[in-house]
């Protein structure tokens, strides 16, 4: 039961709280009229609010206390337990299979066009996984690969008319490569300087699509990229997008077959073990910086993959998809989804992307909201929505 | 005969500070020696300038892999040294708690394995092969030193002398012909002491393994060791068997400590 303490305690939250926003929710300045306004009754109400969701906040920390007493083993997490019982996991995954066959026939253009953005970044999302869920290397300037793969098929397009399905496999290798190139001199840094590191190199390549307007047209950008081609055959525009919608699903399947299996590999676990202990981890003989080059390689390989649908979905580009901001968000879809965790990551990324484009109230505070939500989930469920289970083995052995 | 370990003139310096001071030590084949000596006497160092964590100052590290000639290898990196066949586990017990009990000991096998990102992705048969055969090996690691019911736990979970069991069994992946153990028996129960005092010697006769370890446990210490060595501000400044170290008067003076000084 709610306690005196705690009541006096979101009392004082609401008092504090009240005194904090006083200027912004309270005092409103009419400039035309040159007078203040006192909205008094707004004050009222942040002290209501703030109080009722401190005592909420008390409640759930408590039950997180209380859950955390109990058994600390049993948490595999419920999506993970489903599919790992035969009776759910066909019918569960049959649904989901059925749900995403029919999403673009059963709903107009549009909804398909924001589940497109949606499944690029649950590519984009599993892709930075690799460096930072796994690995453990912080990379803010993830976007950079992005616009790697997003410039290759619309420069590529534009000066050679090469198509996207030829793209798509060299966008892949450059992303590799552009992820070597920087990998090699920055991977030597480790936390904190890594992430500023990557954030400045991530800007540098925005900036310098902003101002050499000789190769990537500046910012006025790329007009007039073209969709996929199917065999020569002219779609219309709802085809065309249903076709780019099918054509994300197959990418987002591959991904997630491959990121699977990198995961319960010899390879993964060295990722997860430079994650978890760098000195340990080579002191059991791997080597440290390879091991880092190839997860920064490969997440760079997913993320120029990312890019090349992106351009082809918009049509058009200009630096300013490139920005601080969508890395940060792709990050973010990493860890509220759940570090290291393929369906978490997964979930993130849907919850993340749509929850804005649907709720427009969000969608103009979407950084606040991402905001709120990293601090509920980084209190309540450290390893976010859906945290990573590691594969187990069976012995027969083990009977005797 | 040979040794198998063989340092001369080892010396590590932090700024000022000496932490180890021209130290010979060298461990014969087969042996298990032992490298005791106060807290902060530098023996962690030692292990962490051998094994290539540290780059030592100054001095001579060779080992000799079976049948194979002595190499030099001081300033390698300490995957590379763990590569030519010493491990060691740590005392401030690090293994990778995001990780299951046979993932751990998976790890250890790295270096012994060689698929890489494109047969992990493409899982040819020699890829499946290899996985299949590094779980089973890594199981059977697991049975040597019991703790095969801990397989698919995680391992944060395991109670704390089952985790330094671990660290030896992850060690013990690597393929080693020396063992380097850090207080192995730091924080476990006499039961557990003596279980690891049979596993040293059980390791020692079955694996063809040279152990050297750091302990505190003078009882665990002398009934063990064939030879000890003892440091004492960074300086190595007894060596023998057993009985001669526990009657030497510097190795008495450095144990029983200063207050003989003072008063
Ligand atoms: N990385 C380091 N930087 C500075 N001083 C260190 C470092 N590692 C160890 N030392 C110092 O070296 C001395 C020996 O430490 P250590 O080898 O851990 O002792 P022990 O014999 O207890 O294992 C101590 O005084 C310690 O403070
Ligand atoms: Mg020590």
């Amino acid at each position: 039961m709610v306690t005196k303490k705690e009541i006096k305690q979101s009392v004082v939250i609401a008092f504090w709280f009240m005194l904090l926003t006083f200027p912004i929710m309270v005092i409103k300045v009419n400039t035309i009229k040159n007078e203040v306004i006192f909205r008094w009754q707004a004050l009222f109400w942040t002290g209501v609010g703030t109080f009722f969701a401190s005592l909420i906040w008390n409640y759930f920390l408590r039950l997180k206390e209380s859950k955390k007493r109990a058994d600390i083993k049993d948490d595999v997490p419920t999506v993970h337990r489903l599919l790992n019982t035969p009776q759910f996991r066909t019918p569960f995954l049959l649904a989901v299979g059925v749900f995403f066959l029919a999403y673009p026939f059963v709903f107009p253009m549009y909804h398909t066009s924001i589940m497109i953005s949606a499944l690029v970044y649950v590519m984009l999302g599993l892709g930075l996984n690799i460096v930072v869920g796994l690995a453990g290397l912080l990379d803010l300037g993830y976007v950079a690969f992005y616009a790697v793969g997003a410039y290759a098929y619309a420069l590529l397009n534009l000066h050679f008319g090469i198509s996207f399905w030829v793209v798509l496999p060299i966008a892949a290798v450059l992303g590799a490569i552009c992820g070597t190139l920087l990998g090699y001199p920055v991977l030597r840094l480790r936390g904190d300087y890594l992430a500023i590191v990557t954030l400045g190199f991530g800007e540098i390549i925005r900036i310098v699509l902003e101002n050499w307007s000789e190769f990537s047209k500046g910012p006025r950008g790329i007009p007039d990229i073209p969709p996929p081609g199917l065999f020569g055959i002219e779609l219309g525009q709802h085809a065309t997008v249903i076709y780019i919608y099918f054509i994300v699903i197959a990418l987002v399947l591959t991904t997630i077959f491959f990121v699977n299996r990198l995961e319960n590999s010899r390879i993964g676990r060295a990722w997860i073990a430079l994650r978890d202990d760098e000195i340990a981890c080579q002191a059991m003989g791997i080597d440290k910086f390879k091991t880092k080059l190839t997860a920064f390689a490969l997440g760079a390989t997913w993320a120029s993959l990312g890019g090349v649908v992106f351009a082809a979905k918009t049509s058009y580009i200009n630096p300013m998809s490139f920005t601080i901001w969508e890395s940060i968000t792709i990050l973010c879809v990493v860890v509220i989804g759940g570090m290291g965790s393929a369906i978490g990551v997964i979930a993130g990324a849907l919850v993340l992307i749509l929850l804005p484009e649907y709720l427009r109230a969000v969608a103009e505070y979407r950084m606040l909201v991402f905001g709120a939500l990293q601090v509920i989930v980084m209190v309540f469920r450290p390893d976010g929505l859906i945290k990573s289970v590691r594969k187990t083995y069976k012995f027969e052995r083990a009977e005797k | 005969m040979e040794p198998v370990l063989n340092v001369k003139n080892l010396t590590m310096n932090f700024g000022g500070l000496k932490a180890l001071d021209d130290v010979n030590i060298s461990v014969e084949k087969g042996q298990i020696a032992a490298l005791i000596g106060p807290n902060g006497a530098g023996k962690t160092t030692f292990f962490n300038c051998i094994t290539g964590i540290y780059d030592p100052t100054k001095g001579y590290v060779e080992i000799t892999p079976p049948g194979k000639r002595p190499e030099r290898i001081k300033g390698l990196k300490p995957n590379h040294v763990t590569e030519k066949g010493m491990s060691r586990t740590f005392q401030n017990i690090r293994l990778f708690h995001g990780m299951t009990v046979l993932e751990n000991v998976m790890i250890g096998r790295h270096c012994r394995l060689n698929s890489g990102i494109l047969s992990a992705m493409l899982r040819p048969g020699s890829q499946r092969e290899e996985e299949k055969k590094v779980v089973s090996d890594s199981y059977e690691i697991l049975e040597k030193i019991g703790l095969e019911k801990y397989v698919n736990e995680m391992a944060v979970n395991l109670p704390y002398g089952a985790q330094r069991r671990l660290e030896i069994a992850r060690a013990l992946a690597t393929n080693p012909f020396i063992l380097l153990l850090d207080e192995p028996a730091a924080g476990m129960n006499p039961q557990e002491t003596k279980d690891l005092d049979d596993l040293i010697i059980w390791l020692r006769d079955n694996e063809d393994l040279t152990i050297l370890l750091i302990e505190h446990d003078m009882k665990l210490v002398m009934s063990l060791s064939d030879r000890i060595h003892v440091v004492d501000y960074g300086k190595k400044i007894a060596e023998g068997t057993p009985e001669e170290v526990k009657n030497n008067p510097d190795v008495i003076k450095a144990y029983l400590g200063d207050e003989s000084d003072d008063a």
